[in-house]
């Protein structure tokens, strides 16, 4: 799986030496960017919206966006940390379009505790994703995460599916550093909860109650 | 240590897995098995999320989606 990767002290983000051939009006230095992180935008951008139109919507306009404005671009941030910035805000007015105005931020609904005292504590199989097909997996993996607000699923997609360290998750979001931290254990304490109807270990109690209320039946 | 002190520190313990787990903490572990199946499961959450990628885009897609955007971009947007 590509993660964006961490770089050692004072060494040079390559992104840095595209973007400059970007403002030098190397137009295929840019084709290199957006081949280099549309798949990660999109992610972004379906994780807010829910929706696959507004996502290949929101992908074209944040790319599209950050061509527009790359002289703002500073360079005291990494060009990945600013563009997913503006697919965030991208993101967000789609959803307030849909929701005919209501004010939509990535801090909705963060009050939640649900999820975030650990109450299933079943012990999960062993490889617990091979007892369901790819696409059943797939199913559950989305169904699981959309159950998270927004806010804690864009954190988890950022953290811990493409990597990126929690400054730059709260410098992409305009978060602060606690606030990214707490939205982070909250996102991972519910999905474990939720996944864990799917993949807790059948104990041999259950299997027997199971059994015996099958043959009840028939 | 409590099982609530233990969790405050779940996060750390997830993202420094290089570095030693503290004595206390391994202490707490080895004697509380529902924190050790939180922490266990809470990892396996993640590298289960990690290696199934979700709304990953067909390729078709991708590709339509590229050639509008390098097509703007070429005409100044």
């Amino acid at each position: 799986m590509a993660t964006i990767q961490p770089l050692a002290e004072n060494e040079q983000h390559p992104d840095v030496a595209l973007v400059e051939r970007v403002r030098a009006g190397d137009v295929s230095a840019y084709d290199e960017l957006v081949r280099k992180y549309d798949r990660q935008v999109f992610r972004i951008a379906q994780h807010i919206t829910q929706n696959r139109e507004d996502a290949e919507d929101v992908m074209q306009d944040a790319f599209l966006k950050a061509y527009e404005k790359l002289d703002q671009f500073q360079g005291n941030s990494k060009f990945y940390t600013w563009l997913v910035r503006i697919a965030v805000n991208e993101s967000l007015m789609r959803l307030r379009k849909r929701r005919t105005g209501k004010m939509v931020s990535i801090d909705e609904d963060v009050a939640t505790e649900d999820g975030s005292v650990p109450r299933d504590l079943a012990d999960w199989a062993p490889d617990p994703e091979q007892n369901y097909t790819q696409s059943e997996l797939q199913k559950i993996l989305e169904k699981t995460i959309k159950g998270l607000p927004p806010g804690f699923r864009v954190v988890f997609e950022l953290r811990d599916v493409q990597g990126l360290s929690t400054e730059d998750t709260a410098e992409a979001l305009g978060l602060s550093v606690p606030a990214v931290k707490s939205r982070l254990l909250r996102a991972r304490l519910q999905l474990r909860e939720r996944l864990s109807r799917y993949f807790k270990r059948k104990s041999t109690r259950s299997a027997a109650k199971s059994t015996a209320s099958d043959g009840r039946k028939g | 240590m409590t099982c609530t002190e233990f969790l405050a520190l779940l996060d750390d313990m997830i993202d420094d897995a290089a570095t030693s787990m503290r004595a206390d903490l391994k202490e707490h572990l080895s004697t509380c098995e529902h924190c050790e199946v939180t922490l266990n499961t809470t990892r396996k959450t993640i590298q289960i999320y990690r290696s199934h990628q979700l709304y990953e885009m067909p390729s078709s897609l991708r590709e339509r989606l590229h050639a509008a955007i390098m097509a703007r971009c070429k005409k100044g947007c």
